[in-house]
């Protein structure tokens, strides 16, 4: 099954009301956003519209955090990480478009660390699937769906941003 | 110039008509057989690791676990140390074997330290050595998962000072598709020139100017597509990069140059040459400068200067040159 643009954007609509009531509950106020490049780092940007945050977007590139650099090589073409802003003592909504083997999220915990101490770590993902390696979980979700070993789902953008499901 | 000199001339010679084009970065040993793509690969994943410099740990977990030498049979001073903060900024474990101090002064060959290294399970091994073609002789005599990257040898080749060197053009100017680079001093002594212009050739600059006294300027180097100048203000007029090169004292066997103060009053930066370049102009300098024999001091130390950021560029470029050469 494939998703239309249309249920792409349900979807995130769906992680964008679940956000804010996240944030009125925890009393979070001003938090930091960071989206992980690429697909994150869209949906991020898509959240900073309705999401009240200190300063804009920011974003990370987690090739030189990975834990299988060894196997892969790292990949030249992905934009740096930009971090403008302190997250000392910060809230932060860190944003994926898909959390799978949890390795991405990982990677991207150790790499906010090396930019100072947040006081706390929202994980929010478009979709979450089958497969997790690792003992992470999101906070919140846009879609959970359950996919066999071979297939990989993957957000295209920017513009459009659409969900894609496509063999391994 | 000497009979070997001019041997190894003629070696380099044959060796830059190779027609090979390197995909991949095993070891970094030369720079004319890389491929645009993965020279342009170099440039931006050196962009990327810019911004480890400026993070509050600064510090990335690529290498972490791997462990590098630096082999150095010549000294050096920002060569080394920034190939060393490369290293730490990575993660990696780093050796610092300065060949004065060691076994090889008792006798012992090249290859049995080479092999004593290997033993240690070294990862790779970063050499400046002042014979030309040592780095080459190395990577081919050390076992097959160990990198090699060419830290200067001898005339022949700096790659990594190249690298650093059209990272830093490409900082000012974007992309290199207009611009003129003259190229200014010692050329015939020089390994940084012959990588840059090999660099300046693989990223199409239009045009390369070449600036030097007759004797200083090696025959036939118009054959690599350059333009050669002996007048320095013609050489470097209208030019949007100018690239200072030392001399080279300690590689000149026989007299090259009337004196010192005859050199600088023909191919001295002095405040006056700034005039000629173009408005968005900028001046480098690979270090070390000679104060007041290639450049003046006011020029060297003037807005227009960026031979510090050539220092910290070569931070990140050298960065990228190791965890390309490290990664499957």
């Amino acid at each position: 099954m494939n998703y239309s643009e249309e249920q792409t954007r349900e979807i995130l609509l769906q992680v964008e009301k679940s956000l804010q009531s996240h944030l009125i509950q925890k009393n979070i106020n001003n938090p930091i956003i960071i989206g992980i490049r690429t697909g994150g780092a869209w949906i991020a940007d898509y959240l900073s519209q309705s999401v009240k945050t200190e300063g804009n977007v920011s974003y990370l590139n987690i090739s030189f955090y990975r834990d299988d650099f060894s196997k892969v090589g790292v990949n030249p073409k992905v934009e740096p990480s930009s971090m403008p802003h302190s997250i000392d003592d910060k809230h932060v909504i860190l944003v994926d478009d898909v959390l799978h083997t949890g390795r991405t999220t990982r990677a991207a915990l150790n790499e906010i660390f090396d930019y100072g101490r947040p006081l706390s770590v929202t994980l929010v993902v478009l979709v979450e699937r089958n497969g997790r390696e690792l003992p992470i979980s999101a906070d919140i979700v846009g879609e959970k769906i359950e996919l066999d070993i071979d297939k990989n789902i993957k957000l295209e953008g920017p513009k459009p941003l659409i969900l894609k499901i496509i063999n391994t | 110039m000497g009979e070997e000199d001019k041997k190894q001339d003629a070696d380099l010679e044959i060796d830059s008509k190779k027609i090979i084009s390197q995909k991949d970065l095993r070891h970094f040993i030369d720079i004319e057989y890389l491929s645009k793509d993965l020279v342009i690969d170099i440039l931006d994943l050196a962009e990327s690791f810019a911004g480890v410099s400026g993070q509050p740990v600064k510090k990335v977990p690529l290498l972490r676990g791997k462990t590098i030498v630096n082999l150095f049979f010549e000294s050096s001073t920002r060569t080394r140390t920034t190939f060393e903060l490369a290293a730490k900024r990575l993660s990696a474990d780093i050796l610092n074997i300065n060949v004065d101090y060691s076994a090889t002064k008792k006798g012992e060959s090249l290859l049995d330290t080479l092999k004593n290294l290997e033993a240690m399970h070294c990862d790779m091994f970063i050499v400046r050595h002042p014979s030309s073609g040592a780095a080459k002789f190395i990577s081919e005599n050390v076992s097959p998962d160990i990198s090699v990257i060419n830290a200067g040898d001898g005339r022949h080749s700096h790659p990594t000072q190249a690298m650093l060197d059209v990272f830093t053009i490409r900082k000012y100017f974007n992309n290199f598709k207009n611009i003129k680079v003259a190229i200014v001093g010692d050329i015939l002594h020089s390994r940084v020139a012959r990588s840059l212009i090999h660099a300046l050739r693989i990223l199409e600059v239009p045009e390369i100017r070449l600036v030097a006294p007759k004797t200083l300027m090696p025959v036939d180097i118009e054959d690599m597509g350059v333009k050669t100048y002996v007048n320095m203000d013609l050489g470097i007029s209208d030019c949007n990069v100018v690239i200072m090169l030392r001399l080279q004292n300690e590689r000149m066997n026989s007299s090259f140059i009337p004196d010192i103060h005859e050199y600088y009053k023909l191919y001295g930066f002095s405040p006056e040459r700034l005039e000629m370049l173009s408005p968005d102009g900028i001046v480098m300098h690979p270090g070390p400068v000679n104060r007041g024999v290639e450049m003046s001091s006011e020029v060297a130390d003037c807005e227009r200067s960026v031979i510090l950021q050539q220092v910290s560029n070569g931070i990140a470029v050298r960065m990228a040159i190791l965890s390309l050469s490290m990664q499957p």
